[in-house]
């Protein structure tokens, strides 16, 4: 059995940014198939576990992908409030990704 | 046919003239720039400014144009100087006449078209039954929407680019427009499948973003012919691979395979990428599905109000622990001087949950916090003053054990600094084309005029 690891020491690339003004879009990319489905066997990342994870409803996750082709995982959210409103505090969503490098991956 | 792409979102950061220059050498047919996104905010396009300086957007501009009249070739610019509002068509159509003189360049034709929507056509459409509905998630368009909006922008596709390029025009410069029909227009244009058209438009709307590694405002090259799309690298360091270009067909959207257009879908699901050489990755297999009934998406931004900003510093470990006791404190402050209502207050504690917010997973705060005080009221005066009440009341929050009784936290200046004025996205949505007769009108003028 591999010794559980920090996703962000398995993905190639983990982005979160705006989909137009009312979603942020997060997307991870791996390296190979393997890692690939050894994050999406683990079922760490599933529509429920990212809701939990960005402490919002299942239902404002609007989209959640495992992308076999691109070795890649991308979700969507519904901001709480458009992009660059009063109290917004990431008008680009670039920085909305952080969540995810603290999962662990058994 | 030849497409070169110098930058993402012209204007913005200034285009990298290094790869720029090498692109020429491959003769590209036609150079094209995005320079505008929703991404900005809603405070340019509401308030009818740019994001973007001047002086970069006439780098980005100059650059491009010299090198499209020296091998007599179009220039195409979409969702010009950031919005794509009116004034920004303008405001690019007047520099391009400016640079053209200062280089002294024969004289070329200059064809422009419009994107706003006055926001009186669209409550009438409202009102004659149209309906208005919403993207991602948002409810249909309402006449209370309508009356919260300041300005209104419809994305255009293909269609107007491709008529000015059929009346003459050398460059084009766009009001807003969806970015990868800009660069799919001349191509439809010329007779190649829409399919692969709007593909090599999707990959190069942000130019280096779908080379690796990451490095922006670099030129990278697309080529279509009757089968398949090259996606060429210009930067001596950078590569198109199947894994970048692919990788790229998902960025800034909700869904990776399909892209909803003026017209139809973009669907990538069945796209195959190869490595033909070192720099470029050829793709094949975008579908396009054309829709019956032509639907343009509409964004519109309207005032929230005047906005003023405060800065404090805390170091105290016991403020620190207690900063929503301060923050309650400085918000009854404010509300015992201004009541509840008529202005937005933000607290914005960096150092503990400033970008996160409620998803922030770090429940321990820094051992230093900035609290960012943001304000927002109908007018200017209010704003300052909401900002400075509660600015100053954090400095004399009464915490019960707070040792420091001099004031609970730092100021780097003891005054509030205007900032720009709130404004928020009021419309995302999408309307039957036939509601708004006379969308996106065109223009051509001389160089010279």
């Amino acid at each position: 059995m591999p010794e559980p690891v920090r996703l962000v020491d398995l993905a190639k690339t983990l982005r979160s940014k705006n989909a137009g003004v009312d979603l942020v879009t997060f997307d991870i990319f791996f390296p190979d198939p393997e890692t690939f489905h050894r994050v999406v066997d683990s079922r760490a990342l599933t529509k429920e576990s990212v809701a939990q994870l960005f402490r919002t409803e299942p239902g404002r996750v609007v989209t959640f992908l495992e992308l076999e082709p691109l070795r890649a995982i991308k979700f969507t959210i519904r901001r709480d409030r458009p992009s660059g409103s009063p109290g917004d505090s990431d008008v680009f969503g670039a920085q909305q990704y952080a969540p995810l490098l603290s999962v662990t991956i058994p | 046919m030849r497409i070169v792409s110098p930058n993402g979102h012209l204007g913005f950061a200034p285009t990298r003239p290094g790869s720029f220059y090498e692109s020429l050498r491959h003769d590209p047919d036609f150079l094209i720039a995005d320079s505008g996104s929703c991404d900005i905010g809603p405070g340019p396009l509401g308030g009818n400014t740019c994001a973007s300086p001047r002086e970069w957007q006439c780098h980005d501009l100059e650059l491009m144009l010299l090198a499209a009249r020296e091998r007599k070739i179009p220039m195409l610019i979409g969702s010009a100087g950031d919005t794509g509002g009116n004034r920004s068509v303008d405001m690019f159509v007047e520099m391009i006449q400016q640079i053209a003189s200062a280089h002294q360049l024969d004289e070329f034709r200059i064809g422009y078209f419009h994107s706003e929507v006055p926001t009186q056509a669209v409550a009438d459409a409202i009102r004659r039954g149209t309906m208005v509905p919403g993207l991602d998630g948002r409810a249909e368009l309402a006449l209370e929407d309508i009356d919260r909006t300041d300005r209104i922008v419809a994305v255009a596709g293909s269609a107007p680019y491709i008529s000015l390029l059929d009346a003459g025009a050398d460059v084009i410069i766009g009001g807003r427009s969806s970015d990868c029909a800009v660069f799919a227009a001349p191509a439809i244009r010329a007779g190649f499948a829409e399919e692969l058209a709007y593909y090599m438009g999707k990959v190069l709307e942000c130019a280096s973003f779908c080379a690796e590694p990451y490095g922006g405002k670099e030129s990278v090259m697309g080529e279509i012919t009757d089968s398949y799309v090259d996606v060429t690298a210009m930067h001596p360091d950078q590569r198109c691979t199947p894994s970048s270009v692919a990788s790229h067909s998902m960025y800034e959207r909700s869904h990776p395979y399909f892209e909803a257009l003026a017209g139809g879908t973009l669907d990538m699901t069945e796209c195959r990428y190869e490595q033909v050489a070192e720099k470029t990755t050829r793709v094949t297999g975008p579908k396009f599905a054309a829709t019956d009934e032509l639907f343009v998406k509409l964004e519109g931004s309207g005032l929230v109000g005047s906005r003023y900003i405060g800065f404090a510093g805390v170091r105290d470990e016991y403020t620190i622990r207690h900063i929503d006791d301060a923050i309650a404190w400085a918000r009854g402050q404010v509300a015992d001087r201004f009541g509840e209502g008529g202005y937005e207050l933000h607290f914005h504690v960096f150092g503990r949950d400033a970008i996160l917010g409620k998803a922030e997973f770090v429940t321990t705060p820094a051992h230093e916090l900035g609290v960012v005080v943001e304000a927002v009221a109908r007018d200017d005066a209010m704003a300052k003053s909401v900002a400075m009440t509660a600015t100053r009341q954090l400095f004399y929050a009464r915490l019960p054990q707070v040792k420091g009784t001099a004031g609970s936290v730092s100021f780097l200046f003891d005054e509030v600094l205007a900032a720009s004025p709130a404004y928020e996205w009021t419309v995302n949505h999408v309307i039957p084309a036939t509601a708004l007769p006379g969308l996106f009108p065109t223009n051509v003028v001389s160089s010279l005029s």
